[in-house]
């Protein structure tokens, strides 16, 4: 199984044997954080450019520390002190860029299909690092790690993705990918939150918390976007945190004593999780952000290392 | 992406597992003669069959002088200065679960030929701390090297042609302890 695509776009396009490699060279790099000098020279000479026009702490580090791990050059590069700022367009910011000649650039844009705008105009590999409501696949990538990782194997798994569904990005790359391993899927949320026509993609859909999480074998909380209220979607926060917020009690009483917490972060403490599940024992959300940097190390080596791959 | 595999046929048979098996013992014997005994030694093999006659030598060892040695596991696929040039690279993991500083680390491969992957394996263990020292055992030296880089032990000096191929074959991987020349098939 070899690794052929220029571009890391969405898990929508990938089939499961390149979904899977993703994950094993995720898994195998994770030994180089354990180690006394991180660092191997595998990406020696190369230049990935991150290109974040949203704020994010966790992926734009985590990539940073991925590429300088591989021993690459790696340049941040964010819209709000850029030239961005000064009315430059974002396809000729990817072309001053490009005049750079990185051999990959990541990519953050508020929206959906940015990264594959980017990816038809660049020769260099692009990756997506989260684009509007459309794919996050790197964040999916670091989620199937982890739940491999304390359950391993995909297959039969029964996942409850809960919150606001339509608008999130996580959710989607994570279903497509999860379908294809052979998971089952259920998404669950206030109605105004769950988008019509859901089931097309294969997954299950409930109304109430407590229907969802049971006997699923990692539930995966997602955040609650403040805007959300403004739009009228949610009629407060209170009220979303008294039917979807996962507790202890909740927990207690519906899930199985042994079922994953999962949240791709930044958590509202008491909006969509307690902070005694948080900080809990189920709760696997730290070691998602240990994994992130070994999966994203793991794309940039298929991307930049593969023969065929990425000739700019 | 790779270049179509080329079809190899034996050519001839280099060690069967009676010899295999010897040649091992022999190394081991003089791993122990080498270093003056077992102390501070340990063995890290190259990914596959380079870790599998690790153990099996590691055994060796601890049948003739009673020490268990520890046997870690490399792979130098980020290291390679081919990445890049050869396909989709295939990580496996490193695993040493011991500290290699001070230690008198025995590389352990299958077949030596240009030296390029020993050169790989000397820059991943130097990262990983300073060892005292670090020997080269191979089982099969079959020359045409292209970096200065000599072996400490050697199973058999086979002397080769570039276009043949030196296949190792192991209980654990293979069914069967052999070891024979191969050579492409006419197209």
């Amino acid at each position: 199984m070899g690794w052929t695509r220029k571009d890391l776009l969405t898990m929508r396009e990938l089939d499961a044997g390149e979904i899977t490699l993703l994950v094993d060279t995720a898994a195998s790099l994770q030994e180089i954080a354990t180690r006394e000098i991180k660092k191997v020279p595998a990406l020696r000479g190369k230049t990935i450019v991150n290109l974040f026009y949203e704020p994010s702490t966790r992926t734009r580090t985590s990539f940073e520390i991925a590429g300088k791990w591989l021993s690459a050059d790696v340049i941040n590069f964010s819209a709000g002190v850029s030239s961005t700022s000064k009315g430059e367009s974002f396809i000729d910011t990817a072309k001053n860029i490009a005049a750079m000649s990185p051999d990959v650039v990541v990519v953050r844009h508020s929206s959906a299909g940015a990264a594959e705008v980017l990816a038809r105009q660049l020769s260099c590999s692009v990756v997506n690092a989260g684009d509007g409501a459309h794919e996050h696949p790197t964040q999916a990538l670091l989620d199937l790690l982890t739940i491999r990782e304390k359950r391993g194997h995909f297959d039969g798994l029964h996942v409850a993705i809960v919150g606001d569904i339509t608008n999130s990005r996580v959710a989607r790359s994570n279903i497509h990918a999860m379908r294809k391993l052979g998971m089952t899927v259920t998404v669950a949320g206030p109605p105004t939150l769950i988008p019509p026509f859901v089931q097309e993609l294969g997954v299950k859909v409930a109304y109430r918390l407590e229907d969802a999480i049971r006997d699923v074998d990692v539930i995966m909380m997602l955040r609650l976007q403040h805007e959300r209220m403004q739009a009228g979607l949610i009629p407060s926060v209170r009220e979303y945190s008294s039917y979807w917020g996962l507790t202890l009690d909740k927990l207690g009483r519906h899930a199985r004593p042994d079922v994953l917490i999962m949240h791709p972060g930044p958590v509202n403490r008491g909006v969509e999780l307690s902070p005694e599940v948080a900080d809990g024992p189920y709760s696997v959300i730290l070691d998602q952000v240990a994994k992130g940097v070994a999966v994203r190390m793991g794309v940039l080596l298929l991307l930049a290392g593969s023969k065929g791959a990425a000739a700019a | 992406m790779s270049t179509p595999a080329r079809r190899f046929r034996e050519k001839a048979q280099v060690l069967d597992d009676a010899a295999l098996d010897r040649a091992l013992t022999r190394i081991a014997h003089e791993i122990l003669e080498k270093n003056g005994g077992a102390a501070d030694l340990a063995f890290v093999g190259l990914r596959t069959r380079g870790v599998t006659l690790a153990h099996r030598l590691a055994a060796k060892i601890a049948k003739i002088d009673g020490a268990t040695l520890p046997v870690g596991t490399l792979d130098i696929t980020l290291y390679r200065d081919d990445l890049g040039i050869r396909g989709t690279p295939v990580i496996r993991g490193t695993d040493i679960p011991f500290s290699i500083k001070g230690k008198i680390v025995v590389l352990v491969d299958d077949v030596l030929f240009t030296g390029r992957t020993i050169r790989a394996a000397l820059d991943a263990l130097i990262d990983l701390g300073r060892p005292q020292s670090i020997q080269l055992a191979t089982l099969i030296d079959r020359g045409h090297r292209e970096l200065p880089i000599r072996p400490d032990y050697v199973g058999k000096n086979l002397p080769t042609s570039r276009r043949e191929s030196v296949a190792v074959r192991l209980r654990e991987h293979d069914g069967e302890d052999r070891v024979v020349i191969e050579e492409p098939e006419e197209a």
